[in-house]
């Protein structure tokens, strides 16, 4: 009898689309979708059970081995750089990483750079490699006011279609990183339960 | 008395480690508290984690609360080739881990052979590991590797050292995707990345991986690799010592230090290894040395994921007394108690703040007590 999987879906947008895509190639639990207040569906038939977490938790989730897998933005794997196996690139969550700052307006050269953001560690490894000193601003949510109000020089976000930078006249000046969800699994998990991660992972993969 | 009720699953593992190493004829090395700071410094990528605890002595010298016992053994040990030195260890070491980015006092213990390591050497060290995790949990699995396929297949491909640490660290997470990038980005021909990509996914029993090991010979290096895993793997199972071990190139560890077989060691509920070693004459060649060595450790702490010891109880029975029984006769009915074998803990209360099994009461008026 193969093992019950305990999966990790980031609440949302995301967490929906990736809850469809399991249920289209036999993962389902039809209770997932309900408007309830639960947070733990199992599906005993299918064999898995989910838990609906706060996105940028699905890491720690996994990193535990509470959930065996997850699916979680590349942004949070790069932030909090979690202990686990980074197995598929779902390919859809596409957006990036980047440098932005006032319209017009370039990074300055001549001095400690002040950058708000909600990702420090992207941002200062990002700067790091540019041999560049910042100062960070850690935000947790509209960042694109900083630079507006003056409090810093620039921001390092997620951009995805950039209208809402356009929206607040800034603009991407330099692109870090490309951002997609992924598929991640418990280190210890993938031991004890490898058939039926590996069996997720191969439909997953057709899928995509 | 039952020592079972007495010592924590921690201690009681470690007692079982201490006699299993004992038994293969292995010594006790007690080193000290404190290293010198540079050993630390001139080998950082040896250890897990670059954090330090520094201090001056009183004479001024800085020396370091150490953060590994290895580098300690491979240090002292004298240079014997012809003489294998066979040692184990318990001893706390002070790393940053987690997530709280904290100082935190591990319980570690662990084994190393130096000296000149042959396939029996190896197959000895790997089949110790693999009864230390059963010594733990049924449950479990050892996962074999060799680093000598990493290193071939990143030699061949003529990339710069930056881009193979990226890649290594991307077999290290089975991270498929990021390595077909990285290939892109660097040029890389497409056989060589799909066997990148193979050596990262490959996971498996020993019978099932090792012919498809063997389709990843570029040269002599991942040959040589290759060789030497099948030796090492056709004598675990000869002896009957090949079930819970599987082959996963994905179990990398630091290039520069290590260069055979390296392994890890699971146990189910336990998140990430609890166990780690492999070969590392490396660093016995770093620090002037031409012996061989292979160890492994296992991180203590970790044994508290298996939540053994939530059913342990403080005392067998709890043996309240009213303020008006002689003392005396509270003494002798609880030393007969312990006589019997019971653990009493004795009170003229009835005690909240412990966890006992049965309580007895003395001298109270029916119905007071």
């Amino acid at each position: 009898m193969s093992k019950m999987i305990n999966i990790a879906l980031p609440k949302g947008r995301l967490g929906e689309k990736v809850y469809n895509l399991l249920e289209n190639i036999g993962y389902g639990c039809p209770a997932v979708l309900e408007n309830s207040r639960k947070l733990v569906f199992e599906d005993e038939k299918n064999g898995v059970r989910y838990f609906w977490v706060k996105p940028s938790d699905v890491a720690i989730y996994v990193e535990t081995g509470v959930a065996d897998v997850g699916v979680v933005g590349k942004d949070i794997l790069l932030e909090q750089n979690p202990d686990v196996y980074e197995l598929l690139d779902l390919g859809f969550g596409k957006c990036r990483m980047a440098v932005a700052g006032k319209k017009g307006e370039i990074l300055p050269l001549d001095k400690t750079i002040k950058v708000a953001t909600k990702f420090p560690t992207i941002a200062k490894k990002y700067f790091a490699s540019k041999s560049r000193e910042i100062d960070i601003i850690k935000l947790n949510g509209s960042i694109e006011l900083a630079p507006i109000l003056g409090m810093s020089d620039v921001i390092v976000d997620i951009v995805e279609t950039g209208s809402t930078l356009k929206e607040n006249d800034l603009e991407v000046f330099e692109e870090i990183v490309n951002i997609s969800a992924r598929f991640i699994a418990n280190k210890t998990s993938f031991r004890f339960k490898t058939e039926e991660i590996e069996l997720m992972k191969s439909k997953l993969e057709k899928e995509i | 008395m039952p020592e079972n009720t007495v010592l924590s699953f921690e201690e009681k593992v470690s007692m079982k480690l201490t006699q299993l190493f004992a038994s293969f004829g292995y010594k006790k090395f007690k080193m000290s508290k404190f290293e010198e700071y540079d050993l630390y410094i001139e080998n950082k990528s040896f250890l897990k984690s670059e954090n330090i605890i520094a201090f001056n002595d009183p004479t001024g010298k800085l020396l370091a609360l150490k953060p590994d016992v290895t580098l300690s053994i491979a240090k002292n040990t004298a240079d014997n080739e012809t003489e294998p030195r066979k040692l184990f260890y318990s001893e706390n070491v002070y790393r940053v881990s987690g997530n709280m980015h904290e100082f935190k006092e591990i319980n570690q213990i662990g084994l190393e052979l130096i000296g000149d390591i042959d396939t029996y050497s190896l197959c000895e060290v790997l089949n110790i590991a693999k009864l230390s995790l059963k010594e733990i949990s049924e449950n479990y699995v050892l996962d074999i590797s060799h680093m000598g396929l990493l290193i071939g297949l990143l030699e061949s491909s003529g990339l710069s050292y930056e881009v193979r640490e990226e890649i290594s660290g991307y077999i290290g997470t089975k991270n498929s995707h990021e390595i077909r990038r990285v290939c892109r980005e660097n040029g890389v021909d497409e056989t060589l990345c799909q066997k990148l990509t193979t050596l990262a996914s490959l996971y498996g029993s020993i019978d099932k991986i090792i012919p498809e090991a063997e389709k990843l010979i570029v040269n002599e290096t991942t040959a040589d690799a290759v060789n030497e895993l099948k030796t090492v793997c056709s004598v675990l199972k000869a002896s009957g010592n090949a079930e819970n071990i599987n082959i996963d190139f994905s179990v990398v560890s630091d290039i520069s230090y290590y260069n055979g077989i390296t392994f890890r060691g699971f146990i189910e509920k336990v998140p990430g290894s609890i166990l780690s070693g492999g070969r590392y004459d490396n660093l016995l060649t770093k620090l002037g040395k031409n012996s061989g060595a292979v160890g492994f450790a296992v991180y203590m702490d970790l044994l508290s994921y298996l939540n053994k010891d939530n059913d342990r109880f403080d005392a067998d029975i709890l043996l309240v007394y009213d303020k008006n029984t002689p003392a005396q006769e509270v003494f002798k009915v609880a030393n007969d108690l312990r006589t019997k074998g019971n653990r009493v803990f004795v009170s003229s209360a009835v005690c909240k703040n412990i966890k006992y099994k049965k309580m007895i009461t003395m001298g109270f008026v029916k119905g007071e007590g």
